[in-house]
């Protein structure tokens, strides 16, 4: 039997529409229980940039992480010159699409960590590895000279060369590393060609490399050197000295 | 309409039993004899993309079972109303829908999962394991007997997939499920193979695997 067009159609027609009623509904209903898991993955990353932090939220269940994220982490938004902006909260600031912007234009949001005597700054980081984005966020010291801890996250590197990134041995070698030379000039921290190089040779601004994930690698450097960049007025401003008065 | 009639298998007129030969045979043949993966070599691409871990592995498994017997029985339900001329296309937009829900769920309730799969669980709409089931019989057969099927083929690409991922997890990483094995023995210094991490350790494993399943089986390719 050879059906009509206007079978055809018809019956295109209420597929689609049951298809598509289907999936909006779907939709609609997970959508609350998804932003909840996006923003608890946000707040798992960014609580990872801090080692002592990372091991206890391994053991948290969902909930316990948001209280604990609650209890440790105070977030600021500033812009490229240092200044905070009033009115955005800085969980709800979509780093990928200020990526896009001009950095004049770009909301920069700094979490603050404190627990006990232990302060830290954590920075969100964005960029480009070798075939899809790059991103994390790095916890450095008050004093905007070493490196606490980094949390790294990819789109599609490749499994076990680029994708090491987000192991935490990879991640273990940028602690304690120094980002600011002796003079006070920005640095960054550099990750190396080639893998299994002594720390004597690496020195505190470089840490050891990825074999066969070399452009990711330079895509973390680019990231970090630029990002650190971008946060050196706030810092600056904000919290080098400047920390009794505005910072409490 | 005839070309769903050519493709009707031969039913039998007393009444079936829930779990006859005939159907047992429809689960059973695709494990081995009739595998998906190893004598029909569909999906192969997904089979080589995820199995570095064992638990996305098993993530991905559940996920193309739960496709195919779904897929199975929607289009065996419409199969006498689906348009002949758009019937590719029918079955496009119900693997696609199957999909999407599927990676909605893993969204929500499972969101480490569903970042570390990402794209592949989009992919099983294009798994030409799926396409194949319902071109070759969900179109022409009872729903009951599709979802079989879909069972069988699902099952026999799931432990392929699953038996490549715990070789290539253990030869890799020196770990089966995350659970660190070596260590657990006391032997300290596993040397890891960075091979078996890449694709290609899954184009090695599998052709191991190939290689076994068919001295045992006799299987030539003509």
């Amino acid at each position: 039997m050879q059906q009509s067009n206007t079978y055809i159609i018809v019956f295109s027609l209420i597929l689609t529409i049951v298809l598509g009623g289907l999936l909006s509904g779907v939709s609609q209903v997970l959508g609350p229980k998804q932003k909840k898991a996006i923003d608890l993955d946000t707040k798992k990353q960014i609580l990872g940039a801090i080692p002592s932090e990372k091991d206890k939220i391994a053991a948290m269940k969902g909930d316990e992480v948001i209280a604990r994220y609650g209890e440790v982490i105070q977030s600021y938004v500033a812009d490229h010159e240092g200044n905070l902006i009033d009115g955005v909260v800085a969980e709800d600031v979509n780093i990928e699409k200020n990526y896009k912007l001009p950095v004049s234009g770009r909301q920069l949001p700094v979490f603050k960590y404190a627990h006990g005597d232990e302060e830290a700054y954590i920075l969100p980081l964005f960029g480009a590895g070798l075939w899809d984005a790059i991103w994390g966020f790095v916890a450095i010291t008050p004093d905007f000279e070493e490196v606490i801890g980094i949390s790294l996250a990819h789109r599609g590197e490749t499994p076990g060369l680029g994708a090491r990134i987000t192991n935490a041995e990879i991640q273990a070698r940028y602690v304690g590393k120094k980002i600011v030379d002796d003079a006070g000039n920005l640095v960054s921290v550099v990750m190396v060609k080639g893998e299994k190089n002594p720390e004597s040779s690496l020195g505190p601004h470089k840490v050891d490399g990825l074999a066969g994930a070399t452009l990711t690698a330079a895509g973390v450097n680019n990231m970090l050197q630029a990002y650190l960049g971008y946060y050196k007025n706030y810092f600056d401003k904000n919290v080098k000295g400047a920390s009794a008065l505005s910072m409490n | 309409m005839m070309s769903t009639e050519t493709l009707e298998a031969p039913v039998a007129k007393q009444k079936e039993t829930l779990l006859s030969k005939r159907r047992r045979k429809l689960v059973s043949d695709p494990l081995n004899d009739d595998n998906p993966v190893t004598i029909q070599v569909l999906g192969i691409c997904s089979a080589l993309a995820v199995t570095t871990q064992m638990q996305p592995t098993l993530v991905m498994a559940i996920s193309v079972i739960f496709v195919l017997i779904f897929s199975n029985l929607t289009i065996s339900l419409i199969r006498n109303l689906v348009p002949t001329r758009v019937r590719i296309i029918v079955q496009l937009a119900v693997v696609a829908t199957l999909v999407t829900l599927v990676s909605e769920f893993l969204k929500a309730y499972s969101y480490d999962m569903y970042k570390s799969l990402s794209v592949f669980i989009g992919l099983i709409i294009t798994n030409c394991i799926v396409m194949g089931r319902l071109e070759a019989f969900a179109l022409g057969n009872k729903p009951y007997d599709s979802v079989l099927d879909g069972l069988g083929s699902g099952l026999g690409y799931s432990w392929i997939i699953l038996a490549v991922a715990f070789f290539r997890e253990i030869w890799g990483s020196g770990k089966v499920f995350g659970y660190p094995v070596f260590e657990a023995l006391g032997i300290e210094n596993f040397a890891t193979n960075g091979l078996m991490v890449s694709p290609v350790g899954a184009f090695i494993v599998l052709g191991f695997i190939i290689w076994v399943q068919r001295t045992k089986s006799g299987y030539v390719e003509h």
